[in-house]
């Protein structure tokens, strides 16, 4: 990070320091940022995803959840711009006379819905894990990177997938459709917390050896808020910028489950659902039903992934 | 303990015992009293010290193997262009070591880096003339920069761990470099390879040919660089802070070694270094840098003795004997600017305890005084009477 | 080196134990064991021999115990699904899955590697930056929307390729084999492209990104100070050491070929081990489960021991200590 520069006089004095907001401004984050165009449209593409799915309800044309508004005459129509298509349904229609604006924004509810919440429980256990590893060292650190080695072993999507296959197999087909949802997230959760685990243990590792740490325990500073108020903020940009394209893999990974026929209940679905569903009508020319939730998925994870290479740029001290 | 004789400070008195023990390093390690060094007017020929002695003088009348013009380097940055080096001029005679000392930042490797053509991007020249041996080079194309390198311009880096690839055999690493530049068969690279390790004082090196960098200690690595710098035999050798990464201990040896390459082969030498003791030890002459300019270069012995410029006087001043105690060691006081922060007109003046308004607004340029060159407004020869 | 394969080994065999576990609380408890074993049509008879034979009244770890025991013997059960024992349909699957990969994992280095290689040492040419910009979407994209966005293209539009099953096979022994055939070799060409495409910019990304690095180390300037000719720094050099962690990820993802094929091969009904392990989970068809699961941890397990063994062979600092 940067300091602000002093102005250069004779008697070396420096000028009167820069309030923190001005600081904000002359950092390397947003000097990076405005500078990186495809940062910039990443983050307004993700913005704007964010917020239709979060007003989805209210601002989709149709609601398609409710079988009274849907009428048979309306199935099967193509997207607005070929011909056929009707500005009513700009991305046409599938075998139930569905507006696919709407199934795809209420899709992309829950697609983002069940990524986030999966990737921040990643983050919730993986990072604790990794502090309490890092910090405690001894029986506890080789326990737990014992395990974390053992899961690294298996792809995460393997992992993913066995978990809720378990799960699916193990409780009641009732109990499971209520649960499913969860089962979701907690299966990519548990799949991906290692790496969050791993890099907070190293960066925990380093600081605790440091000489501030020391100085902490000696004037009595208790463990927890050592950890909180020190190593935690050194480990922040790291973590960052894994949980940026952790997302990104979450949100592929919901798909694929949800694709395999897994993943969430047919009655709330995500983009993945709606690119299965479509799949079975591929041959029928319909090709639109699978085609407009593959490209809303693929713009989706493309701008997390932009953004999550340029914070990964911005966090790499080497090439500063 | 060395042989010195009366401790002398910073008087212009004739050379009396070796500058090596006069100027105890600032990392403060003891060299053994060597042959007395410097510019004095011993007669040449003779003994290896009178001859060391006489290489100053011999060195005046030949042409200059590297000559560096106006030198400029410059870092493009985000916040604006950061000048580096500024107007850096100097000449390396043939089998001559110039030292390049000064504080960290203050450009010496840069120099060094310059004069190879390996700045790292965004850096560039962005003005200046460096000549080798009477062709210009700064502005040679890739391919032939390439050539120079190894054949014409060797280069010793600081650390031995990093600078040999540690998946590769050393010998593997001898031979290449030797074919490179040499047109020699596998059978006499590998014949020079072993030379050159045995000269470098290798024990036993056909045992150790076929072994890897990290089977070595730090010193034996430092030598396989060094074997490596010296094998298409060049005429000038970079040398960036060849011992800093090494143990006290092995630095002496590895100094020494040096040395004695360079003396046999006559091979020049830039001896880019922050410690005054290996200058002492090794150099003919050294340039003191200061935030990206020199601001003094002479023979060795003058330059310890008799220090003029502020800063070179500062550093002196800063350097305990062993032979007398004075007072708490002088300081100067604040630190070097840093390349963003430069002050207008002479960079040292804001430390400098001879400061006079000039200094505030113009840099002074290096200027002949007598055998030395000095960039002092004060300290320095009237500007008027300058070369 | 002896002590470094103890630890991967006794790793591995923790992992084993774990799995073979799970795999045994899945095939006991959920479900009739015995109906398992000995499937829907088995007489009273038959049934209380098996019950004795299980010792279903002993204590768990003994069970436990028949477990692995059957199951080293390739016992795994009866299928619900196909009534056939489970040993049988999973070898029959093999084949499938293994030339698949094999398809997959030569597309991937083939191309990815040598692709890395060019956008590191050209990494302001047009074209490495536009590597950069198709991997980048490469990495986005899901393989199921390939395997998908390549069925529209080829078969549904163009018709030039199948876009189901594995076409004409070749029984050859116990194996059977699509290379043979011209419908077999055309099959497997969108399932081994959708398979490979991940893998494919993954290393792409990788190589690129390991060889800028070695690029920038103080070695690699030194060999330049040395006057070493651009050919030998960038392939001799630098080329060793970006591959050697290279190696440690193409061991890795070899297993998750394994892992990926299951969607590729439900997307293009291909009939292997992955499809087949998504219809016993669709179907809850618990003793295929129960075996995919041994079988994929020994798989998994087995390849990281190699995969490490193969490190130790190349980067000679591990080989000393």
């Amino acid at each position: 990070m940067s300091e602000p520069l002093p102005a250069a006089t004779v008697d070396g004095a420096a000028a009167p320091p820069l309030s923190a907001w001005h600081r904000l401004q002359d950092s390397d984050i947003v000097y990076s940022f405005r500078r990186a165009p495809t940062a910039i449209a990443s983050a307004l593409i993700l913005a704007l995803f964010v917020l239709v799915a979060v007003f989805a309800p209210w601002i989709a044309p149709q609601n398609p959840f409710d079988p009274a508004v849907l009428d048979l005459v309306d199935a099967r129509l193509p997207p607005a711009w070929l011909p056929d298509g009707q500005l009513r349904f700009p991305l046409g229609t599938d075998g139930q006379g569905r507006d696919l604006l709407s199934v795809l924004m209420y899709g992309l509810r829950i697609s983002l819905l069940v990524s986030s919440c999966a990737t921040l429980f990643a983050l919730a256990v993986g990072v604790t894990l990794g502090l309490v590893s890092g910090y405690l060292g001894g029986r506890v650190d080789n326990l737990i990177m014992r395990l974390a080695d053992m899961q690294l072993s298996f792809p995460t999507i393997l992992v993913a997938l066995l978990i809720d296959g378990l799960s699916r197999s193990l409780l009641p087909r009732s109990v499971h459709e209520q649960l499913a949802v969860l089962v979701v997230i907690f299966a990519i959760g548990i799949s991906t917390w290692v790496q969050y685990a791993r890099t907070v243990r190293g960066a925990t590792l380093v600081e605790k050896s440091k000489d501030y740490v020391h100085a902490a325990k000696l004037i009595g500073m208790g463990p927890l808020r050592i950890l909180f108020k020190h190593v935690l903020p050194n480990v922040l940009g790291p973590v960052l910028v894994i949980a940026t394209l952790s997302l990104g893999l979450a949100i592929l990974t919901e798909a694929t489950l949800s694709f395999l026929g897994l993943g969430v209940p047919p009655t709330s679905p995500s983009l993945g659902t709606l690119i299965r569903i479509g799949n079975e009508v591929l041959f029928s020319g319909e090709w639109w039903v699978t085609v407009m939730p593959g490209v809303c998925l693929v713009v989706l994870v493309l701008a997390i992934n932009l953004l999550g290479d340029w914070l990964r740029d911005v966090f790499n001290p080497k090439l500063k | 303990m060395s042989a010195a004789g009366p401790s002398q400070g910073a008087n212009p008195a004739p050379p009396g015992g070796s500058a090596a023990a006069q100027a105890a390093s600032v990392g403060a390690h003891q060299f053994a009293a060597g042959p007395s060094q410097g510019a004095n007017p011993a007669p040449p020929g003779g003994s290896a010290a009178a001859q060391a002695a006489g290489v100053g003088a011999q060195h005046a009348s030949e042409a200059p193997l590297l000559r560096v013009d106006g030198l400029r380097v410059e870092i493009p940055t985000r916040r604006g262009v950061l000048l580096a080096l500024d107007d850096i001029s100097f000449a390396i005679a043939p089998g001559e070591i110039l030292g390049f000392v000064g504080e960290s930042g203050a450009g010496k490797s840069l120099t060094g880096m310059a004069v190879l053509g390996l700045l790292d991007p965004p850096g560039r020249i962005a003005a200046g003339e460096v000549w080798l041996g009477g062709r210009r080079i700064d502005q040679l194309a890739p391919r032939e920069m390439r050539r120079v390198r190894g054949k014409e311009i060797g280069a010793v880096f600081q650390d031995p761990l990093m600078s040999l690839n540690p998946l590769l055999q050393i010998g593997e690493q001898l031979i290449e470099t030797i074919q490179t530049h040499l047109a020699v068969d596998q059978r006499e690279a590998t014949e020079r390879a072993l030379g050159l390790m045995r000269a470098v004082g290798i024990p036993a090196p056909e045992a150790r040919f076929t072994a890897y960098p990290h089977q070595f200690s730090g010193g034996m690595r430092q030598r396989i660089v060094i074997a490596l710098a010296l094998c298409a035999e060049p005429r000038l050798v970079v040398a960036d802070e060849p011992t800093t990464a090494l143990d006290v201990s092995i630095q002496a040896q590895v100094l020494q070694l040096l040395r004695q390459l360079c003396r046999e082969q006559r091979t020049a030498m830039l001896l880019v270094t922050h410690d005054m003791g290996v200058i002492a030890e090794t150099a003919d002459r050294v340039a003191v840098m200061y935030a990206g300019r020199i601001v003094e270069i002479g023979a060795v012995e003058d330059v310890i003795q008799a220090p003029v410029h502020p800063y070179t006087r500062g550093l002196m001043g800063a350097i305990p004997t062993l032979d007398e105690t004075v007072g708490p060691l002088a300081q100067i006081d604040g630190a070097m600017p840093r390349l963003n922060a430069r002050p207008e007109g002479c960079a040292f003046h804001p430390r400098c305890p001879d400061a006079i308004a000039r200094c505030r607004e113009q840099g002074p340029r290096l200027v002949a005084q007598g055998p030395r060159q000095v960039a002092c407004w004060v300290a320095g020869p009237p500007q008027e009477v300058a070369q | 080196m002896l002590r470094f394969l103890s630890t991967r080994l006794w790793n591995g065999a923790l992992v084993m134990i774990g799995v073979s576990f799970i795999s045994f609380l899945l095939f006991n408890y959920i479900g009739d064991p015995v109906n398992n074993l000995l499937g829907e049509r088995a007489t009273v008879e038959q049934r209380e021999a098996m019950r004795a034979a299980l010792g279903l009244d002993q204590p768990l770890l003994l069970r436990f115990f028949n477990y692995i025991g059957l199951a080293a013997r390739g016992e795994f059960g009866i299928s619900y699904r196909n009534i056939e024992p489970v040993s049988q349909v999973l070898m029959s699957r093999v084949p499938a899955t293994l030339e698949l990969s094999l398809c997959a994992a030569v597309l991937a280095l083939g191309v990815g590697v040598p692709m890395g290689v060019y956008a590191g040492i050209r990494r302001n040419a047009w074209g490495a930056q536009l590597l950069q910009v198709v991997s980048l979407i490469g990495i986005s994209i899901p393989s199921f929307l390939t395997g998908i966005i390549l069925i529209l293209i080829f078969s549904v539009e163009l018709n030039w390729l199948p876009a189901y099953g594995r076409g004409e096979i070749v029984r050859l022994g116990g194996w059977t084999t699509g290379f043979l055939t011209s419908t077999g070799l055309k099959s497997l060409i969108m399932p081994s492209i959708t398979l490979a495409l991940f893998q494919l910019t993954l290393f792409m990304r990788l190589v690129r990104s390991e060889m800028l690095e070695v690029l920038r180390t103080d070695y690699i300037k030194f060999a330049r100070a040395r006057g070493i000719v651009d050919r030998s720094i960038y392939f001799h050099h630098a080329l060793k050491n970006t591959l050697v962690p290279v190696i440690t990820v193409a061991g890795l993802q070899l297993g998750s070929l394994i892992a990926f094929s299951i969607i590729t091969e439900t997307v293009f009904q291909w009939p292997g081990l992955g499809l087949l392990i998504i219809q016993a989970i669709t179907f809850g068809d618990i003793p295929v489960i129960a075996a995919y699961l041994m079988l994929i941890a020994l798989l998994f397990v087995t390849i990281n021991v190699v995969v490490d063994l193969l490190y130790f062979r190349v980067d000679p600092r591990v080989r000393i200590e």
